[in-house]
């Protein structure tokens, strides 16, 4: 059995059908799961209860990022072996990416206003997540923007490339640059920067729920966008006959 | 009670913003899905 079978839209809704249900059932045990532990740990000695946001913000990061890595892969599938469930899982990831990252920048800069002083600063980590943003309204503008589905695959693909310079750039913009704002890795493993235990169990906890969150909501849509080019093809040789 | 202390609002509205757009995607994901597979099933069954 090959991987490329999945690239058949049949074999694709029926074993993400089969999916589904438990990608669901996990991710709302996790994330739920996740966020009550995280909302229940103990302030912090120097950020006080806003420690909590830790448990949406990096989830949220670490999602914005991968999910582009994500559509990176199935964009070069697409442009290297025209296989049009790819091209449509890489459509429908984009939407949660676009939530993901705004919820990353969104809870940065709450938590940034009491502990930084500033809601915002043109820090190398934070502007390039802000082009991310924009990367991700801009590759479904364009999705929406041209008619022809291939055309608009061929393009998003190419804006895909393009656009994972930022995602990069987002992950190590912290280590190119130091003048910035943002710390390191929240989980580093190097001595004595290592997350204590008691906020680290929940945030990979929620880590996991979000991975599973975008994997349930990576199969719906992608199933949606299936079903809506399948439509499409049946009205047009309706009009054709 | 869970205690916040003087960051309250500051955690909540995290929370708020973070949980809202959350369940905005999924229920606009769950009800695009429904809306496609509906017009799937009413264009097969009339084609």
């Amino acid at each position: 059995m090959s991987i490329w079978e999945y690239a058949n839209p049949v074999k694709f809704m029926r074993t993400s059908g089969a999916i589904l249900p438990w990608a669901a059932g996990a991710a709302a045990i996790c994330t739920t799961g996740g966020l009550l532990w995280g909302f229940l740990t103990p302030e912090d000695y120097k950020q006080g209860s806003t420690v909590k946001i830790v448990f949406l913000h990096v989830p949220a990061a670490m999602m914005a990022i991968n999910i582009w890595v994500m559509m990176l892969a199935a964009s070069l599938i697409w442009l290297i072996r025209r296989h049009h469930v790819s091209a449509l899982a890489a459509k429908a990831a984009a939407p949660v990416g676009a939530v993901m990252t705004l919820i990353a920048l969104a809870t940065g800069a709450v938590w940034g206003q009491p502990m930084w002083g500033t809601w915002w600063e043109w820090d190398p980590r934070l502007t390039s997540f802000l082009i991310l943003l924009l990367f991700y309204i801009g590759y479904m503008a364009l999705w929406s923007a041209i008619d022809d589905p291939d055309s608009a695959a061929d393009l998003t693909g190419v804006l895909c490339l393009v656009g994972s310079v930022f995602a990069i750039l987002s992950r190590y913009a912290v280590l190119f640059w130091n003048q910035g704002l943002h710390q390191g890795a929240s989980l580093s493993v190097a001595p004595g920067e290592r997350m204590s235990a008691v906020y680290r169990y929940p945030l990979y906890l929620t880590m996991l729920g979000f991975f599973l969150l975008f994997l349930t909501l990576l199969l719906i849509r992608t199933r949606t966008e299936i079903r809506r080019r399948r439509l499409a093809a049946l009205q047009a040789r309706e009009m054709r006959a | 009670m869970i205690e916040l202390g003087k960051y309250a609002g500051t955690v909540l509205a995290a929370y708020g913003v973070s949980l809202a757009l959350l369940a905005g995607l999924v229920w606009q994901s769950i009800v695009a899905n429904a809306r496609a597979r509906r017009d799937l099933e009413r264009q097969e069954k009339n084609g």
